[in-house]
């Protein structure tokens, strides 16, 4: 069970400690901020409907598409004012957690 | 039926159930590299000492067919036996019996045994190696899984609980082991999880081995769940064996005293500790210079790595000792640290074992996944158990013990009851460096060489700040003591500490941020 890494460096209140690092700290994914312009798929399932064009302006609430996942269809829409930009699924297809369904413009 | 008659069926009896699944089924546990219930009973259990029970139980379904199927003994061996002369009650499920499958009659056995060892007062140990939920007899299944964790939930605090994977144990029933107070997993025999591969291929899409979701490797390293991993069952039931000696029959109880021993590794523990506070050593160097034999039995030895916990002895009684590890994350608490240490905090409070905690942190991981994992409410753990727990507490601080860390390590001010400090000891708010960017920073940033500036307000606040003695100014720490004289004063305090008595607020329970 040792993959140990060589000594590395942790910076706490601005003093270097040298140290081992853990596998789940190298690990861990850096911050992103959420862009409010790409729907992601909030659970991995399966694409059912999809509702709207590219190109097409929608209005907040407008159902998007429908994301079946744990056997409930999920209603995905529009959270604001928008054009789509792009549709990143077909229907049909399977999606992982926070890819990528439509962006938004 | 004359008496010699009567034995002979009885003798005949006794062997069809006792050999479980049959041969077949045996062949095919063999083959997986895995032992028999009753043989991993035998290698566990002193010689000659188990004692088994509600052999001849016979399950009652009688749907699906299930009423032409016998299951020996309905898949799990129960009985009361000794490890090393301890008392324990112990059951092991029988994967050659239709897998190991719990249906009422096999959850039955279990919480008989259950009740026993809470009426008896001793240790209840577990083998799971099931299946899981026997499907034909439906409802009847999950109430038995119920009833099991009703009675891990009360048994909780007042006999040690004690899980040993050997097999699949998956679904609800791993929430039974997760409510017990020791999870041991052994390298490609252990399998637990909630949702198993194929839910999660069908549903998710996402492709996992068993061994990767939660083989003995993920429970040890990623997830926590397991608090010992052994790479062969051998190796586990002597791990077992060794747990038993350090932990009392019940709550009412101490851990037997053992014969008092030197340590047998005595490295000056000035070599120990590096110069700098900045770099780097392993915190178990300090702990077996400090332990009876040098013999450091380690909890959870694979995860969350920038805390130490286990079980030493010290004059012979056995110590909970908590210590920050330099070597890793400079020895941080984070979330999963918090975690670790709390539970650990609590076994030893609710089992009378003297907490030793040993100090040395830059503080708390900073970090957007750890604010976003909760550190709050983890961290919160460590407060709540240390300020808890009313057996003897013992703090010695031999680094660092800077702002949120000097406090949540046991400090004075969460009920410590001695607290001692080596001379190499800076307990401030932070470090040197941190704090003097702060204090100073208009004269930093306004001196015509501001990096000089920084160096000499960084010198100042070391040369004040940076030691033990404002915190023994105030009473925070009761001696400055030195590396040498550390094992004589905590042999004193455990001894001073053995009629320790605290005035408990009378409340049904407290509500710790678990």
């Amino acid at each position: 069970m040792n993959q140990d890494n060589p000594i590395n460096t942790l910076n706490i209140d601005d003093t270097p400690y040298e140290t081992l690092l853990t596998r789940k700290f190298i690990q861990r994914k850096p911050y992103s901020p959420d862009n409010p312009n790409k729907i992601l798929a909030f659970i991995p399932g399966i694409i059912r409907e999809i509702n709207v064009k590219k190109g097409l302006e929608v209005k907040k609430g407008t159902q998007l598409l429908i994301l079946e996942a744990m056997k409930m269809k999920n209603s995905i829409q529009a959270p604001f004012d928008a054009k789509i930009k792009s549709i990143n699924v077909e229907i049909g297809k399977m999606v992982t957690k926070n890819q990528l369904l439509i962006e938004l413009e | 039926m004359s008496i010699t008659q009567r034995l002979a069926d009885f003798f005949k009896r006794k062997k069809t159930v006792a050999e479980g699944g049959g041969e077949q089924a045996i062949q095919k546990q063999v083959a997986m590299g895995k032992m028999t219930a009753r043989q991993r009973i035998e290698a566990l259990l002193d010689p000659g000492t188990f004692h088994e029970y509600d052999l001849f139980v016979e399950h009652k379904a009688e749907d699906f067919g299930m009423d032409k199927k016998n299951l020996p003994g309905d898949g799990v061996i129960t009985g009361t036996g000794e490890i090393l002369g301890h008392p324990v009650c112990i059951y092991a499920q029988d994967f050659t019996v239709a897998g190991g499958s719990l249906g009422i009659a096999h959850a039955r056995k279990i919480t008989k045994i259950m009740d026993h060892s809470m009426k008896l007062g001793i240790p209840l140990i577990g083998i799971n190696d099931s299946g899981g939920a026997r499907i034909q007899e439906g409802v009847n299944s999950l109430a038995g899984y119920g009833e099991i964790f009703f009675r891990n939930s009360q048994a909780s605090g007042v006999i040690p609980q004690i899980s040993v994977i050997l097999g699949p144990c998956a679904g609800g029933a791993v929430y039974s082991p997760a409510l017990t107070d020791f999870v041991f997993v052994v390298d490609k025999i252990s399998k637990m999880f909630i949702t198993g591969p194929e839910v999660i291929k069908t549903v998710l899409g996402e492709e996992i081995s068993m061994e990767e979701l939660g083989g003995a490797k993920v429970q040890a390293e990623i997830s926590g769940n397991a608090h010992f991993y052994a790479l062969s069952e051998l190796e586990c039931f002597e791990q077992i064996k060794k747990l038993v000696t350090y932990i009392p029959w019940n709550n009412t109880k101490k851990a037997d005293k053992f014969p008092i021993k030197p340590p047998r590794i005595q490295i000056p523990i000035e070599d120990i500790i590096p110069k700098e506070p900045t770099q780097p050593y392993d915190c178990r160097d300090i702990i077996k210079s400090i332990c009876d034999d040098s013999e450091f039995l380690e909890i959870q030895e694979h995860w969350a790595k920038n805390i130490v916990i286990g079980f030493v002895r010290i004059n012979g009684d056995t110590v909970g000792v908590v210590a920050n590890q330099p070597m890793y994350l400079a020895g941080v608490l984070d979330v999963d640290a918090s975690d670790k240490a709390a539970r650990f905090i609590r076994f030893c409070d609710a089992f009378n074992v003297p907490l030793l905690t040993l100090e040395d942190l830059p503080g708390y991981l900073p970090g957007v996944d750890q604010e976003h994992a909760g550190v709050i409410r983890h961290g919160a753990k460590i407060l709540y158990s240390y300020s808890e727990a009313t057996v003897p507490k013992i703090t010695i601080i031999i680094r660092k013990a800077y702002g949120g860390g000097y406090i949540a390590m046991c400090s004075r001010h969460l009920g410590a009851d001695f607290v001692f400090a080596w001379p190499t000891a800076e307990i401030a708010v932070m470090g040197p460096e941190g704090a003097a960017n702060i204090i100073f920073r208009s004269e930093i940033a306004n001196a015509p060489n501001p990096d000089e500036m920084r160096k000499q307000k960084v010198a100042e606040y070391t040369e004040k700040f940076a030691n033990p003695y404002r915190a023994a100014a105030n009473g925070y720490i009761d001696a400055v003591i030195t590396p040498q004289e550390t094992r004589d004063y905590i042999i004193h305090c455990l001894k001073i500490s053995n009629s320790k008595s605290v005035r408990q607020i009378k409340k049904k329970h407290g509500i710790p941020p678990f």
